[in-house]
């Protein structure tokens, strides 16, 4: 148990440390949360500042375009660039961690030369076409059907809640190629590009009064079959690849900013007089504890994942889970901090993200689906019926 | 950074592991309880003799030379089997009290205000006052067990007095206190992660072989979720625990002792539940991990005290 850094590794941090402090203060200002064009535009550039540094696709492998950090760089990579307050990342999120690992792992060389160096350089974004109507958590019963026809899959059905989809240049596409093998069994992986004739997008607007994602409707439409990644009917093993990655890394940097928004509601409460209130107090302690072990937890799963070599384990399932009830309980001790006028205040700190964090318990997999997942593959409990 | 263990400490944990399993299987403890719960003088001997007690004396002076995490390491091991006695304070005042880390002396453990456990099996008391510390032994130690009344204990593990007072009694000062707190605090909080692994297990088991309308109890989503709600509190508890006996930093140890008593009463609570009525019976040991968990949450930092300590470093 060793959790201190090596010289190589503090080289990497200070350097990172200081790049960031000379590219941050440039940056422009922030879009407004309904701006999609003026998002799009704004991640893209951070995401070419990255690129520009060296920094973009850090944990990837070389080969695809990568800096092939080791899971501990990438750790000191969301953890430095969130604590300077650096961007998220945004509209390249599906890119960068579902779309473009999953086309290294399993795409032919000529993919990842199509699709991976654009996704890099924040030229082109992607969103994520899994969801359906009927298909969210069972993902495996989604009924998107993709039919052959020459070079073509000719492509009809209905995608929910596709973030990014209103700027998106590619989607990640699951659809059903074979509709007599059962239900896990005939589903292939898709590259389609959002432009093509057929496909509509429709924003949905969320409790929060974004539109964060939409709906999206396909008719007849054409994806040559040279998009599609892996083999025709085993998109499900491709798409397991693609949640362990997001299960297992995507909400790190969020980890260190929860700490830090724990820090401003102790320190808000202090300024208030709240701070007295011994109740209060001590349940900003208990979060303390919470948000503290969620960080050595996240260091304990990367240096599991880099002993094992490899893609992040089922560890991620217990992480997410822990950590999508403390942030909605952070954000209820936030109204707390606020008081009962301030926190009905859509324009106050922290309001708003009571209401986002309302969604860390259902996407990316439901809690419940979450503790199915660790009671049957962790626990080896049987399946249910 | 490498947060995982080594082979040396995988090794250790595998060896406290098996070593426990020789000396204190479920029938020795069962017949422990049986005898009024005390502490046993051969096993603390025999424990003594494998180097529990001497585990973080240098090797100087006779010790095994080894650390925090190692320290953490075995009792977590000595929560999973529910082993009774002042393990902790008998560990932690290895250095001053004369026989301790051969095991041929028992170190109490008091603290003003609370009851004392395993009084009358103890050859010295180490009284923590606050941040100060001090070993009371010999003549002092009579006069206060003479003072002291039984208490039907909670835990059938652990036999309980009370004290009219700590004060008064000539004693020997040790240096240090608050880092022999923090300490403490942080070993007990490697039990209470045992105590929650085991109590995990055994609902793991029981779901796994009980039936009920005809399939075992665990494919019904409602216990399946109990029971990774189970993991989850531990693993969490884990990563906090490990992380402070490698940073021994006081906000952390806090957190650390805070969410593992949660894990050790979480999982006892919901092991119950998963056993349904077999779990309210004296035969399972369900209550006893309950109890010890209890009795632990109380000890050495209290869950009120941790929360205000991790307060204080926000902002």
């Amino acid at each position: 148990m060793d959790l201190s850094y090596t010289e190589e590794e503090e080289a990497f941090r200070a350097r990172l440390r200081e790049w960031l402090g000379s590219v941050l203060p440039g940056l422009p200002a922030k879009p407004d949360p309904g701006d999609w064009p003026g998002r799009r535009a704004y991640d893209a550039g951070w995401q070419r500042l990255l690129y520009d540094a060296g920094y973009a696709g850090l944990h990837w492998p070389a080969d695809a375009g990568g800096r092939g950090a080791t899971p501990t760089q990438h750790l000191i990579f969301l953890e430095e660039t969130e604590r300077a307050g650096a961007p998220y990342v945004g509209a390249n999120f599906v890119g960068l961690l579902h779309a473009g690992p999953t086309i290294a792992a399993e795409g032919t060389a000529e993919q990842r030369a199509r699709w991976l160096p654009p996704v890099l350089r924040g030229d082109e974004i992607w969103c994520q076409g899994f969801s359906e109507p009927e298909a969210g958590s069972d993902l495996a019963s989604l009924r998107t059907r993709a039919v052959r026809d020459g070079d073509d899959y000719v492509v009809s059905g209905s995608k929910i809640w596709t973030s990014h989809a209103e700027v998106a240049d590619w989607c990640e596409l699951l659809v059903r190629t074979d509709t007599q093998a059962p239900k896990h069994r005939g589903i292939s992986w898709l590259a389609m590009r959002m432009d093509a004739p057929g496909v509509t997008v429709r924003p949905l607007r969320t409790l929060a009064g974004s539109t964060e994602f939409a709906e999206m409707f396909l008719d007849e439409v054409r994806v040559p079959v040279s998009h599609r990644v892996g083999a025709e009917n085993d998109g499900w093993r491709v798409t397991m690849v693609t949640l362990s990655f997001e299960r297992g890394t995507a909400f790190v940097g969020e980890v260190v900013a929860c700490r830090r928004t724990l820090d401003a509601l102790a320190a808000e409460a202090r300024r208030s007089g709240r701070w007295d209130d011994a109740v209060l107090r001590r349940r900003l302690g208990r979060l303390n504890a919470e948000f503290r072990a969620l960080w050595r937890l996240t260091q304990w799963n990367v240096s599991e994942a880099q002993a094992s070599g490899g893609v992040p384990g089922v560890g991620g399932s217990v992480f997410k889970l822990r950590y999508s009830h403390a942030r909605q309980e952070l954000y209820e001790a936030a109204a707390e901090v606020l008081g009962a006028g301030d926190a009905l205040d859509l324009d106050r700190e922290w309001v708003l993200d009571r209401l986002s964090s309302l969604s860390y318990t259902i996407a990316a997999g439901t809690s419940q689906i979450q503790h199915n997942i660790v009671a049957e593959r962790i626990l080896g409990l049987p399946k249910g019926r | 950074m490498d947060f995982q263990l080594s082979d040396d400490q995988r090794a250790l944990r595998t060896g406290m592991r098996e070593l426990l399993a020789g000396r204190f299987d479920r029938d020795r403890m069962r017949a422990a309880l049986d005898g009024g719960g005390g502490v046993g003088g051969a096993l603390w001997l025999e424990l003594g003799a494998a180097g529990l007690f001497a585990l973080r004396l240098p090797e100087t002076a006779g010790g095994v030379g080894l650390g925090l995490p190692e320290s953490v390491l075995v009792f977590d091991e000595v929560g999973r089997c529910l082993l009774p006695g002042p393990l902790i304070a008998t560990q932690l005042a290895a250095a001053a009290v004369k026989g301790a880390a051969e095991g041929e002396a028992v170190v109490a453990l008091a603290e003003a205000g609370r009851p004392v456990g395993h009084l009358a099996a103890a050859d010295a008391l180490l009284v923590l006052d606050g941040d100060s510390a001090r070993v009371l032994s010999g003549g002092a130690l009579r006069r206060l067990v003479g003072a002291a009344e039984p208490v039907r204990s909670l835990d059938p593990g652990t036999p309980l007095w009370r004290v009219p007072g700590l004060a008064g009694y000539e004693s020997e000062p040790l240096p240090d206190g608050a880092r022999l707190r923090r300490e403490g605090a942080l070993l007990t909080a490697a039990e209470q992660l045992g105590s929650a692994a085991r109590s995990l297990e055994a609902a793991v088991q029981h779901a796994g072989e009980r039936e009920q309308f005809g399939a075992p109890i665990g494919s019904f989503q409602a216990v399946k979720h109990l029971c990774a709600g189970m993991l989850v509190r531990a693993e969490t508890a884990r990563s906090a625990v490990y992380a402070a006996a490698v940073t021994e930093d006081p906000v952390e140890i806090a957190g650390a002792k805070l969410l593992a008593d949660e894990a050790a009463v979480g999982n006892a609570r919901d092991c119950l539940q998963v056993h349904g009525g077999m779990g309210f019976t004296w035969e399972a040991d369900v209550h006893l991990h309950l109890k010890r968990a209890w009795l632990r949450a109380g000890q050495w930092l209290t869950a009120a005290d941790a929360e205000e300590a991790l307060a204080a470093d926000l902002g």
